[in-house]
C-alpha cells in the first residue's frame, strides 16, 4: 500500500497563496493514490506557464519542457513505453492557445493519456494578458478595453475532435474533482481534464464565488456521459455567446468506452515498449532490408 | 580508361521520366556498371519539365557528369533543351512526330526517330513508350534485353499477366527496331555482372538509423526529406519502428524528444523551413540533455525558395539553432555511404553525449541515386548508450545533472524504480530542481547556474576527441587544395581527377565532421594549404565563415554557388584553372 507521502516533493509550490492550482496538485495526488499508481511509473509532462511548474511539485518522473509542446513529448513518452502512466498538464495558454494544434490532433489520435488544463482564462506568469478562454470584454494588460474575440470551448474543441473523455471539474470542488481525476486516468484512451482554476492576482471576475454562483453537477441532474449528441447540448452552456443564462457545467461530460487506443494499433509496438528494447536489427533482418536496394 | 556512359531521360512531369530512369539505373547497376543519378525536376505533379541523368561506368562514379551520350527525348521542350548537349558519338531517342534540328547538334550523333507513340497505341497503353524506348536505348547501349525483362517481370510478375505480355511486347518491339536500324552504338562497355546496390542518400540514412537501434521516427512530410519517412513508414512494422507522422515539425520534434526521455531511440527529419520550426525544441533537448537524432536535408532557399533544387544553405541556421548556448553535435556526409555511416553513428553520439545530433545532407546527395557496394555498410552497428543510471539509487538522492570532468550525467528512463527526476528546461540544479522562480540572482544559485552551464558545454570539450578532421585526397601534398564539404566531394574530386590528367597538382581537402571543429586537426590539414580554393554550395560560404572563426584560416579564393543546381566537375576545374593563373 503506497502512503500519500509517497508522491509528496520536497519542492514547495511558487503558486501564489489562494491559486486554484493548489487544488489540482492534492487532487491528483490523492488519484493516484486512490489507483496506487507507482510513482516511477508515472511521467508528469508540462510547458511553460505557472501551472506547468506542476511537476516538481510531486514526486514522478518529469518533464517540464517549453511552452505549448506537453501533448507531443507526453505523446512520444507514452508511444515509447506504454507501460507508464502519462500524465499531460498545463495551463489554458500553454494548451489552447500556443499548443492548440497539438491539444486537437492529439486527441484525435486517442493515445491513453490524461491531459489537465489548469483554466485560468488569463495569462499568469507573463502578469495578466487575455488567453484563449478570457470571456468576451474582459480587461487585461493586453485588452486594456476588453477583449473583443469569443473564447474557446474547450469542452466543445474536445468533443469536435473525437476526445474519448471529456471532462470539466473546479478547483472549489476538491472532492468532485478527485473523482473526476480517477476516471480520467483510469479511462484508456485519451482524457481531458478542463480545470476551472481561478487566478486569485490577475483575474478578476472568475473568481471563486464567480464560479461557485454558477458550477453545477452533471451526475446530480442524471446527465448520461455515453451520449455523445447529449454532451454537445452541455457544452455549449458555457461559454455560450449568448451568456444570460449562465451555469456551468462540471463533471464527466462524455466518455466512450473500448475504443482502441493509438498504441494498441501501432504496428511499430507489436514486439513491446520500445524503451526495453533498442538494439541493433539481426542479420537474418539486415540481409532482407539490403536485398531490397539490389 | 573505365568506359561509361551518360543516359539522360526527359518528359513532362508525370510521364514516367523518373520511374524509367530509376529502373535504368537498376539495371545498370545489375549489369554490373557503377551508376550515379540526378535528377531535375519541379514542383508540380503534373506537368512542368521533369530530367533525369543516369552516369553508369565501370569503375565507380563521382558525380552526374556533364553532357549526355544518349538522350531519351518524349517530349518537344525535352528535344529544344537537350538535344544541342548531346555529346559527339552519341545518339538521340525521339518519336517520329516530333521535331529536331540537327544543325544543332554535335558531330556524329544518331538520330533514332521511333514509333514511340505509335506503338504504344497499337499495345494499347500509351505508358509502353517508356519501356520502347528504354529498350531501344539498351540496345544502343549493347546491354541486351534480359535485365529488363527481369525487371518487367518483378513489377507485373504474376500478379498482371496481361500489362505483363504489354510490357514484354514493348521490350521487344524496341531492342527489335534499333536492330533493324544500325545496331548499337559499340562503345565496348564491359558488363561484369558483379551485382551491387542502388540507394538514395535518404534510404542510406534511413537504413543507418535502423542498423543503429532507432525506433521511434516522426516526421512531417517536407521535400527533400520525406523519402526518409516513407522508407521507415514502409518497413516500420517488419522492423520495429514506431513511425509517426506528426500535425507539424514542432510536434515531430518534440515526440522524438519525449520517445528518448523515455527510453527510445529517436530521429526526425525535415528540410530547412521544417528546421526552423523545430528551433526552439533543439534548446529544450540541449537543456534537458536529451539525446536526439535531426536529419535536414537542405533544399534551395531562403523560405520557401525552390523545394526542388539543392543548395548546402543551411549550415548557419543548425550552426545558430537555439537561444543561448547549448551543446550540439553537426555531421556532413560527403556520399551516400556516409550517409548510412553517420547517421549511425549520430544515435551513438546523441545517447553518448546526451544532446542533439544533427546530420546536415541536401537534395543532391539525398535524393540521387547511386551505386553502394554492400561490403561499405556494415549493418551490425554496435550501440552505444552512453553513461546509464542503474542498481540502487545512490545515498543523498540521484542527481539527473550531476557536475561532472566530462559534462556526461548519469540517466535513468521512466519506469525506473527511485530514480524519479524531473528533466526541465529552466536553469536547474544537479536534482533538476529549477533555479528560475526564486532563487534566480541569489548568489549561491548564480554559481549553480554558471557550473550547470558550464557542465552542459563541456560535452563539446569531451566529444570534439572523437570528431574526425578533413580528409586529404588523393595525397597529402599538392600545389593548389580545393576545400569543400558535405556533399560536394564526388564533383569535386571529379574535377582534381581531370586537373591531375593535364598535370595540374591538385588535392581535395574535404569536411565531414563540422561541429564541433577538431581545430587541432584542422590546422595540422591547413598548414599544408599553399594556394586554395574553397567550393561551397551556398552565397555567403558558410562554411568559411565557420572555419575562419575556429581557425583563423582564409582560402584565397572561392566558388560559391546557389543557383540551385548541383555542382559539374567541369565547372569546378574550369574555376580552378581560373585563378590558378591569378595565384
Amino acid at each position: 500500500m503506497l502512503d500519500l507521502n509517497v508522491y509528496k516533493s520536497d519542492t514547495k509550490p511558487t503558486w501564489c497563496p489562494g491559486c486554484g492550482d493548489f487544488a489540482v496538485l492534492s487532487s491528483l495526488m490523492k488519484a493516484t493514490q486512490t489507483l496506487q499508481l507507482e510513482p516511477w511509473n508515472m511521467l508528469i509532462v508540462s510547458g511553460i506557464g505557472c501551472s506547468s511548474n506542476f511537476p516538481h511539485f510531486l514526486s514522478a518522473y518529469g518533464f517540464h519542457g517549453i511552452h505549448g509542446r506537453s501533448l507531443p513529448v507526453a505523446s512520444g513518452a507514452k508511444l515509447a513505453n506504454p507501460e507508464l502512466t502519462v500524465i499531460a498538464a498545463g495551463g489554458d495558454g500553454d494548451g489552447f492557445g500556443i499548443g492548440a494544434g497539438h491539444f486537437v490532433h492529439t486527441m484525435r489520435r486517442n493515445l491513453d493519456l490524461t491531459y489537465i488544463v489548469m483554466d485560468n482564462q488569463i495569462y499568469g506568469l507573463t502578469t495578466g494578458q487575455a488567453s484563449p478562454t478570457s470571456e468576451m470584454k474582459m480587461q487585461t494588460k493586453s485588452t486594456p478595453e476588453g477583449v473583443i474575440e469569443e473564447p474557446i470551448n474547450p469542452i466543445a474543441l474536445a468533443l469536435g475532435a473525437g476526445a474519448t473523455f471529456v471532462s470539466r471539474g473546479f478547483s472549489g470542488d476538491v472532492k468532485g474533482l478527485t473523482e473526476i481525476m480517477i476516471a480520467a486516468i483510469q479511462h484508456k484512451g485519451f482524457a481531458l481534464v478542463d480545470v476551472l482554476s481561478p487566478c486569485v492576482t490577475y483575474n478578476k471576475i472568475n473568481t471563486y464565488e464567480w464560479f461557485r454562483e454558477r458550477v453545477y453537477r452533471l451526475d446530480k441532474e442524471g446527465h448520461d456521459p455515453s451520449d455523445l449528441s447529449k454532451a454537445w447540448a452541455r457544452a455549449i452552456e458555457w461559454p455560450a455567446f449568448n451568456s444570460a443564462r449562465e451555469r456551468i457545467p462540471t463533471g464527466i461530460f462524455y466518455q466512450l468506452k473500448g475504443k482502441p487506443t493509438y498504441e494498441e494499433l501501432e504496428p511499430g509496438l507489436r514486439a513491446g515498449p520500445l524503451s526495453k528494447r533498442v538494439a541493433g536489427i539481426k542479420p537474418e533482418l539486415a540481409k532482407e532490408l539490403l536485398a531490397e536496394f539490389a | 580508361m573505365a568506359k561509361g556512359f551518360i543516359f539522360r531521360i526527359g518528359a513532362a512531369a508525370g510521364d514516367g521520366a523518373s520511374s524509367t530512369a530509376e529502373n535504368f539505373a537498376r539495371i545498370c547497376v545489375r549489369s554490373g556498371l557503377y551508376t550515379f543519378t540526378y535528377t531535375s525536376y519541379q514542383s508540380v505533379i503534373r506537368g512542368g519539365h521533369v530530367w533525369v541523368q543516369v552516369r553508369a561506368e565501370e569503375d565507380p562514379v563521382l558525380s552526374q557528369g556533364e553532357r549526355p551520350t544518349l538522350l531519351i527525348a518524349l517530349n518537344q521542350q525535352t528535344v529544344d533543351i537537350h538535344a544541342s548537349q548531346l555529346s559527339e558519338g552519341g545518339a538521340i531517342i525521339l518519336d517520329e512526330g516530333l521535331q529536331l534540328d540537327a544543325a544543332k547538334l554535335a558531330r556524329e550523333v544518331r538520330v533514332l526517330r521511333m514509333p514511340l507513340v505509335k506503338t504504344a497505341t497499337e499495345l494499347g497503353v500509351q505508358q509502353l513508350r517508356n519501356v520502347v524506348a528504354l529498350a531501344a536505348a539498351m540496345a544502343l547501349l549493347d546491354m541486351g534485353p534480359g535485365l529488363l525483362e527481369e525487371a518487367i517481370r518483378e513489377t507485373w510478375g504474376t500478379r498482371k499477366p496481361k500489362a505483363l505480355e504489354g510490357n514484354l511486347e514493348a521490350m521487344r518491339r524496341g531492342t527489335d527496331w534499333v536492330a533493324a536500324n544500325g545496331g548499337s552504338l559499340r562503345l565496348g562497355i564491359r558488363f561484369s555482372g558483379k551485382r551491387r546496390l542502388l540507394m538514395t542518400g535518404n534510404n542510406a540514412i534511413a537504413l543507418g538509423a535502423v542498423a543503429a537501434g532507432c525506433n521511434f521516427f516522426s516526421q512531417y512530410p517536407m521535400t527533400p526529406a520525406s523519402s526518409i519517412m516513407h522508407w521507415v513508414a514502409a518497413h516500420a512494422g517488419q522492423v520495429g519502428v514506431v513511425m509517426k507522422q506528426a500535425e507539424d515539425e514542432l510536434a515531430a520534434i518534440n515526440m522524438c524528444i519525449g520517445a528518448s526521455h523515455a527510453g527510445a531511440r529517436s530521429m526526425t527529419a525535415t528540410s530547412g523551413g521544417g528546421f526552423s520550426l523545430m528551433v526552439e525544441a533543439l534548446g529544450e533537448a540541449g537543456m534537458t540533455e536529451t539525446p536526439v537524432v535531426v536529419a535536414l536535408v537542405a533544399r534551395c532557399g531562403p523560405s520557401t525558395g525552390l523545394p526542388t533544387k539543392t543548395e548546402q544553405g543551411d549550415l548557419n541556421l543548425v550552426l545558430g539553432a537555439g537561444q543561448g548556448d547549448w551543446p550540439r553535435i553537426i555531421l556532413a556526409p560527403r556520399n551516400t555511404v556516409e550517409c548510412f555511416t553517420q547517421s549511425a553513428r549520430s544515435f551513438n553520439l546523441a545517447d553518448v553525449y546526451q544532446t542533439p545530433v544533427i546530420l546536415l545532407s541536401d537534395l543532391y546527395l539525398s535524393e540521387g541515386y547511386r551505386t553502394v557496394d554492400p561490403d561499405a555498410l556494415d549493418m551490425n552497428v554496435p550501440i552505444l548508450r552512453g553513461f546509464l543510471a542503474h542498481g540502487e539509487p545512490p545515498v543523498g538522492g540521484y542527481k539527473r545533472f550531476l557536475l561532472t570532468e566530462s559534462g556526461v550525467s548519469p540517466r535513468a528512463t521512466p519506469g525506473t524504480k527511485g530514480f524519479q527526476f524531473i528533466a526541465g528546461t529552466d536553469e536547474h540544479t544537479e536534482d533538476g530542481e529549477l533555479i528560475s522562480d526564486v532563487r534566480a540572482g541569489v548568489p549561491e544559485f548564480i554559481e549553480v547556474r554558471r557550473k550547470m552551464h558550464d557542465k552542459r558545454m563541456r560535452k563539446l570539450r569531451t566529444a570534439v576527441k572523437e570528431m574526425q578532421g578533413p580528409e586529404v585526397w588523393p595525397e597529402a601534398d599538392a600545389e593548389y587544395t580545393i576545400l569543400s564539404w558535405g556533399s560536394s566531394q564526388g564533383p569535386v574530386r571529379e574535377a582534381v581527377l581531370r586537373l591531375r590528367a593535364e598535370g595540374a597538382s591538385v588535392n581535395s581537402m574535404e569536411f565531414r565532421d563540422l561541429f564541433p571543429m577538431p581545430v587541432p586537426l584542422v590546422e595540422k590539414a591547413l598548414a599544408k594549404v599553399r594556394t586554395s580554393l574553397l567550393v561551397e554550395g551556398n552565397h555567403t560560404g558558410q562554411f568559411g565563415r565557420l572555419l575562419r572563426a575556429e581557425t583563423g584560416f582564409r582560402p584565397d579564393f572561392t566558388y560559391f554557388k546557389s543557383d540551385g543546381e548541383p555542382f559539374y566537375p567541369d565547372e569546378i576545374a574550369a574555376k580552378v584553372k581560373e585563378v590558378l593563373v591569378r595565384a
